[in-house]
C-alpha cells in the first residue's frame, strides 16, 4: 500500500512532474476513444460499458477500502439509490429539459446525499464497526426495496427510457455507442476527480487516519471527520456509476442493493489491488472479462471466483497492482529479462495445472448433477463420457504432472527472482 | 502562535491533579506550572507514574480529580485533536508515525492543519510551494533529507524517533510535549536526539518525560522528580541532583543500578 | 392473552437459536478480534452435514457428529487461513472470512445442488407437546429450547468453573500475559474457533429441518447475526443475549399482530392524505408490521447506533 511514497514527484519543475504524471491519462483517453473502432461489435460496447461503470465504482468503492482503510459490506446502495433516482428523473415530466449527459451529476448528488445520512453515524469508528454498520445499512436498504414500492418499483424494479431526455449536440442516445461514449467521458471525468482528490490535504489525511488515527488525531485532525468526508465522496462517485447503470440499461432493481452486488465490487477492488490508484481500474477490466467469458462457460464460475478470492487474500494481499509492482525494482535495476525464462518454465505448468483442477471440478459436478442417462459432457472442446474411467485417469495424469514440473522448476525462478533483485554494490 | 507567550498566564498549569486506576491510585495530587518558554523536565523511575501523567495533560486519560489548562483554558472532555488545535503537540513513547507514507509525507500531514488547509479537497498539497518548503525545511533541521522519499516504516529506530519529533514540531505548536524521546536508544543515538531537541524546540514550552536523569541535565531549565505519583522536587538542574530526597528516592538506586 | 405465551414461546426459540450463533462469533470476536464473517456458513455446513449424516444412521447421530465435524473445518480454518492472513491486519482478516462465506455457499451448491433438502423434524419429535388456547406447540420447539438451554448452562460451567475457562477468559482480556505464564494461546485461540463454529454447527442442526436447508440459508440469518452483536455491543457476551432474544421477540410479534402504520400514525392523530394511490408516501401508510418484521432489527440497529454508538452492553474502548 505505498503508492503514495513512490508517486510524489520531486519539488522544483512543478510543471515538468505535472506533464509526466498526464502520461498515463492521455493513453487512456486515446484507448477509450478508440476501442470501439476495433472492437466493433455491439456485444463487444455491452461489455466495456458495463467494465468502465464497474471502474468508476470500484474505483470509489477504493476511496474507502485503498485510501481510508474502512471495508464497507454494502457499498452496493449508494450506486443503487443513484441509479434509481435518476430512473425516476428519467420517467418525470421534466426530463426532457435534462441534457442526458448532466444526469450523473444528479445521480452522484443523490448518492452523496445518502452518504452523509449514513456516514453521519457509520463513520465514528473504523474497522470492524464500521464493516458491521456498512452491511446492517446496506440489507436495511436492500429490504426496503420490497417494502417501499413507489420508489424501489418492488420485485420489478423501475425502468426508464434515456431518449426522452434533452437531445444534447443533436445527440439522442438511441445508440449504443453513443452511450459509450457519454460512460467512456464520464469514467475519464470522475477518475481524474477521484485521483485528485487523493492528494489533496482531505485525501492524503485518509491516509494517515488509515494508518494511525490515534497521531492523525494529535495532528489537528479528527478522524471522524476525516472518514465522514472520505465517505461522502466515494458516495458522490458511487451515485455517478449509478446513473450511468440507469443510462445504460435502463432497468434498476432489487438486485443493484444488495449484499450481492456490494460482495462483488468488494471481490473487483481486491483482485486488482486496494494499495495502488490503478488497482480498481485493472480488477474491474480483468474480472468483467473473466466473468464475461467464463459465466457463458461453465455454471460453476462463481465457485471459481470464490477461489480466486479466498487465495488472492491469503497469497497476494496487494492484488494483481500489488504483483505487477513487485516487479518494479527488478526493472529498475533493469534485470527483468532474467526472470523472463523460469516465469515461463514455472507459470505455464501451473496454468495447465489449474486447468487440469477445474477440468476435474467440472467432471465431478457433471458425475453428481447431471440427469441420469446423460453421461456426455464436453471440455475444452473436447467431448467424452463423464461416467468412463479413461478421462478421469487423463486429467488426474495432467494435473499430477503439471504440478510437478511446475515443483521442479520452482527453485529456479526464486533464484531468478532474488537475482533480479539484488543490486550490484559500487 | 499564540498571543499568550511571554506574558504571565503558565503555558501550562496542573492543578491538583490525581488519577485512579480502579483502587490503585497513579497519580496523587500534582501541582505544576510551566512558564512560556521552559524546558521542563519530569523524570523519575520506573512506575513512577510519568506517562500517566503525560496522557493525563493530552487527555488521553480522563482525571479522576483535578485539572489541567493550557494558556489558561482548561483541556477536560476535549479531543486530541482540539487539545492540539489549541497548541499542544506531542509524540509518543512507542514508535507513532504513519509506516505506509514517505518520510516527506509524514511531515507534511503535521504541517496540514496548522498551514490552514483543514479539511480542503480543493487544494492540491503537491502544488503549495509553502507546504512542500515547510515540510523540507523541517527534514533539514531533523537530518532526514536524505531519506525523503522512503516510507517511514523502513527508517532505522532513531532516524523514526527524530521523524516523530519531526511530526510533533512540524504543527507549530507552542507547547511540545515528548514522551522519552531517546528510550532505547545508544549513548550515541542519545546525545545526538537531544541535541536535536535543543535545535527544534528554540522558543518554545518544552515538557518532556524521561527515565534517565543524565539525559535532561544539559537540556532542562527546570526538572520535576516524580515519585509515586507525586511530586518530590521542582527547581533548576543543579538544584534537583543536591536535593537529599531526591538523591535518596532516585538517584541512589540509579546509581546502583549503573555501577 | 394466550397469543402472547404462544408468541413469547416461538420468539425464545428464535432468540436461543440466534443466540447460539452469536455466543460463538461474540467469543471469537473478544479473543481474536476477528469477526468472522463466515460465520453463519459454518451453521449451514452442520445442517447439511446432518442432513447427509442422518440419512445414513438417523437424527441423532446427526446431532452429536455434525457439530464435530463442522468444528474441526473451523478450526482447521482458523490454523490454515485465518492466522496466515492475520499478519496483514484486521481489515484483511474480516475480507478473507467473507470470502469464505462466498466460498462456503457456492460449495454446498457444488456439492448439493441449489434445492432444498428434505431435512426434517425426526418422527420422535414429530407431535404437539402442548396447546395453548387452540395453538398447538410442537414438541420440536421445546426440544430447540431445551438444545440451547443446555448447551449454555455447559458452556458457562466450562468458562466460569474449569481450568479451561479461566484460562480462556484471561487469554480474552490478556493474551500476552497467558502466553508468557507459558499457555499455548494459538492453539486456544484455534479451539475457541473450533468451539464457536461447532455451537454454529449445533445450531444448523437443530435449525434446519424447521427453517430449511438450502444454500441462502446461512445469509438469511448470518446478517442478522451480525446485526444481533452490533445491538448487544461488540464482544459482549450478555449483551449478545439480551440482543438475540429482542430480536427474536420484536421479530415474531411483528409477525404475528398485523398492526398497520396507518393505525399507528391515526393514534397520533394523523389522517391518510384523500388520493392515497397517488401520494408519494403511499407506501408508508400502507405499511404493516409483518411486512417490516424481517429489517426491524436493522432498524433497532441504526436507531441504537445513533443513540448509543457502542451498542447495549457493549465497552466504549472495545
Amino acid at each position: 500500500m505505498s503508492d503514495q511514497t513512490t508517486s510524489q514527484p520531486r519539488t522544483g519543475s512543478l510543471t515538468g512532474s505535472l506533464s509526466f504524471a498526464l502520461a498515463p491519462w492521455i493513453v487512456a483517453a486515446v484507448l477509450l476513444l478508440f476501442l470501439p473502432m476495433i472492437f466493433q461489435a455491439n456485444s463487444a460496447i455491452t461489455i466495456m460499458n458495463q467494465m468502465w461503470i464497474t471502474v468508476i465504482f470500484a474505483l470509489a468503492y477504493n476511496m474507502l477500502l485503498g485510501q481510508g482503510g474502512m471495508l464497507s459490506f454494502g457499498h452496493a446502495v449508494y450506486m443503487g439509490v443513484g441509479g434509481f433516482f435518476c430512473m425516476h428523473i428519467m420517467n418525470w415530466d421534466s426530463f426532457e429539459r435534462i441534457p442526458l449527459p448532466l444526469l450523473p451529476v444528479f445521480g452522484g448528488l443523490f448518492g452523496m446525499g445518502l452518504a452523509i445520512l449514513v456516514g453521519a453515524f457509520s463513520t465514528r469508528k473504523a474497522g470492524t464497526v464500521f464493516a458491521m454498520i456498512s452491511l446492517g445499512v446496506g440489507e436495511l436498504i436492500a429490504a426496503c426495496s420490497v417494502i417501499i414500492v413507489v420508489f424501489f418499483g418492488g420485485e420489478e424494479g423501475i425502468s426508464g427510457d434515456r431518449t426522452y431526455g434533452l437531445p444534447f449536440m443533436g445527440v439522442e442516445f438511441l445508440k449504443q455507442i453513443e452511450v459509450y461514449y457519454l460512460i467512456a467521458f464520464w469514467l475519464m471525468i470522475s477518475a481524474a476527480l477521484m485521483y485528485l482528490f487523493s492528494r489533496t490535504p482531505i485525501g492524503r489525511m485518509a491516509n494517515a487516519v488509515r494508518d494511525n488515527p490515534e497521531r492523525a488525531e494529535f495532528l489537528g485532525y479528527s478522524a471522524r471527520w476525516v472518514r465522514f468526508y472520505s465517505f461522502v465522496a466515494s458516495g458522490f462517485f458511487c451515485g455517478v456509476a449509478g446513473a450511468l447503470f440507469a443510462i445504460n440499461y435502463e432497468i434498476l432493481t432489487e438486485e443493484n442493493l444488495n449484499t450481492a452486488s456490494s460482495g462483488v465490487i468488494l471481490l473487483v477492488t481486491f483482485l486488482g489491488g486496494v494499495g495502488f490508484f490503478f488497482g480498481p481500474i485493472l480488477g474491474a477490466i480483468v474480472f468483467t472479462l473473466v466473468q464475461t467469458v467464463l459465466s457463458l462457460q461453465t455454471e460453476l464460475w462463481a465457485f471459481y471466483a470464490g477461489i480466486l478470492f479466498v487465495a488472492t487474500v491469503m497469497f497476494f494481499p496487494g492484488g494483481l497492482a500489488g504483483v505487477l509492482m513487485m516487479h518494479v525494482p527488478a526493472i529498475r535495476l533493469g534485470k527483468a529479462k532474467l526472470l523472463l525464462v523460469p516465469y515461463i518454465k514455472t507459470l505455464i505448468p501451473a496454468a495447465i495445472g489449474i486447468l487440469g483442477l477445474a477440468a476435474l471440478v467440472e467432471m465431478i459436478f457433471h458425475y453428481r448433477h447431471a440427469s441420469t442417462g446423460d453421461n456426455e459432457m464436453t471440455l475444452f472442446w473436447t467431448t467424452f463420457d463423464s461416467h468412463a474411467v479413461m478421462p478421469w485417469i487423463v486429467v488426474i495424469a495432467v494435473i499430477v504432472i503439471a504440478f510437478g514440473v511446475m515443483r521442479r522448476n520452482l527453485p529456479e525462478m526464486t533464484d531468478a527472482w532474488d537475482e533480479a533483485n539484488h543490486a550490484e554494490e559500487g | 502562535m499564540n498571543a499568550m507567550t511571554g506574558s504571565h498566564v503558565p503555558a501550562l498549569h496542573i492543578d491538583n491533579l490525581h488519577k485512579s486506576f480502579g483502587k490503585t491510585e497513579i497519580i496523587r495530587g500534582i501541582n505544576l506550572s510551566i512558564a512560556p518558554g521552559e524546558r521542563h523536565a519530569v523524570i523519575g523511575p520506573n512506575g513512577a507514574g510519568k506517562s500517566t501523567l503525560f496522557n493525563l495533560i493530552t487527555a488521553r486519560f480522563a482525571a479522576s480529580k483535578g485539572k489541567v489548562s493550557l494558556h489558561g483554558q482548561d483541556l477536560a472532555g476535549m479531543a486530541p485533536y482540539e487539545i492540539n488545535r489549541l497548541g499542544l503537540s506531542r509524540s509518543f513513547q512507542i514508535t507513532n508515525i504513519f509506516p505506509k507514507m514517505s518520510v516527506f509525507e509524514n511531515i507534511r500531514c503535521g504541517l496540514l492543519w496548522s498551514m490552514g488547509y483543514k479539511y480542503s479537497f480543493w487544494n492540491l498539497v503537491s502544488r503549495s510551494r509553502a507546504l512542500t518548503e515547510g515540510a523540507e525545511a523541517i527534514l533539514e533541521q531533523i537530518n532526514l533529507t536524505a531519506r525523503r522519499d522512503l516510507p517511514a516504516g523502513v527508517l532505522s529506530y532513531a532516524e523514526q524517533r527524530a521523524l516523530e519529533i519531526g511530526i510533533t514540531i512540524a504543527g507549530g505548536a507552542d507547547v511540545i510535549m515528548l514522551d522519552e524521546p531517546t528510550a532505547g536508544m545508544s549513548n550515541t543515538e542519545t546525545d545526538y536526539i537531544v541535541d536535536l531537541i535543543r535545535k527544534v524546540t528554540v522558543g518554545k514550552t518544552l515538557v518532556m518525560v524521561e527515565h534517565d536523569m543524565g539525559v535532561v541535565f544539559g537540556l532542562a531549565d527546570q526538572i520535576s522528580v516524580l515519585v509515586y505519583g507525586e511530586i518530590i522536587a521542582t527547581g533548576a538542574p543543579e538544584d534537583v541532583r543536591g536535593n537529599p530526597k531526591v538523591q535518596e528516592a532516585y538517584l541512589g538506586a540509579a546509581l546502583e543500578e549503573e555501577h | 392473552m394466550e397469543l402472547v405465551l404462544v408468541n413469547i414461546i416461538d420468539g425464545l426459540v428464535t432468540g436461543l437459536l440466534l443466540f447460539m450463533l452469536s455466543a460463538g462469533l461474540t467469543l471469537i470476536f473478544s479473543m481474536m478480534g476477528v469477526l468472522n464473517f463466515a460465520h453463519a456458513s459454518f451453521y449451514m455446513l452442520g445442517a447439511y452435514f446432518a442432513f447427509q449424516i442422518s440419512l445414513a444412521v438417523g437424527f441423532w447421530m446427526g446431532l452429536l457428529i455434525a457439530p464435530l465435524i463442522v468444528g474441526v473445518m473451523g478450526a482447521g480454518v482458523e490454523r490454515y487461513g485465518l492466522r496466515r492472513v492475520h499478519q496483514y491486519g484486521h481489515v484483511p482478516e474480516l475480507i478473507f472470512t467473507f470470502g469464505l462465506a462466498l466460498l462456503i455457499e457456492e460449495l454446498v451448491q457444488f456439492v448439493w445442488g441449489k434445492n432444498q433438502m428434505p431435512y426434517d423434524i425426526p418422527d420422535i419429535l414429530n407431535f404437539t407437546a402442548f396447546s395453548i388456547a387452540g395453538n398447538s406447540i410442537p414438541a420440536y420447539k421445546i426440544f430447540m429450547i431445551f438444545i440451547s438451554v443446555g448447551i449454555f448452562i455447559g458452556l458457562l460451567y466450562v468458562l466460569t468453573k474449569t481450568r479451561v475457562g479461566m484460562i480462556i477468559q484471561a487469554a480474552l482480556s490478556y493474551p500476552r500475559t497467558v502466553e508468557a505464564l507459558g499457555h499455548n494461546v494459538p492453539l486456544i485461540f484455534m479451539g475457541v474457533f473450533g468451539v464457536g463454529t461447532a455451537l454454529a454447527g449445533v445450531a444448523g442442526v437443530i435449525a434446519g429441518p424447521v427453517l430449511g436447508t438450502f444454500p441462502g440459508m446461512a445469509f438469511v440469518l448470518g446478517s442478522i447475526v451480525f446485526v444481533t452483536i452490533v445491538i448487544g455491543g461488540l464482544g459482549s457476551l450478555w449483551g449478545a443475549l439480551v440482543a438475540s432474544l429482542l430480536i427474536g421477540w420484536i421479530t415474531t410479534f411483528a409477525k404475528s399482530y398485523n398492526i398497520a402504520m396507518m393505525d399507528v400514525l391515526g393514534l397520533v392523530g394523523l389522517r391518510p392524505p384523500e388520493n392515497l394511490d397517488d401520494s408519494l408516501l403511499r407506501d408508508l401508510w400502507t405499511v404493516t408490521s409483518p411486512q417490516i418484521a424481517d429489517i426491524l432489527p436493522y432498524i433497532l440497529m441504526v436507531l441504537i447506533l445513533i443513540f448509543r454508538p457502542y451498542g447495549l452492553f457493549g465497552n466504549r474502548d472495545a
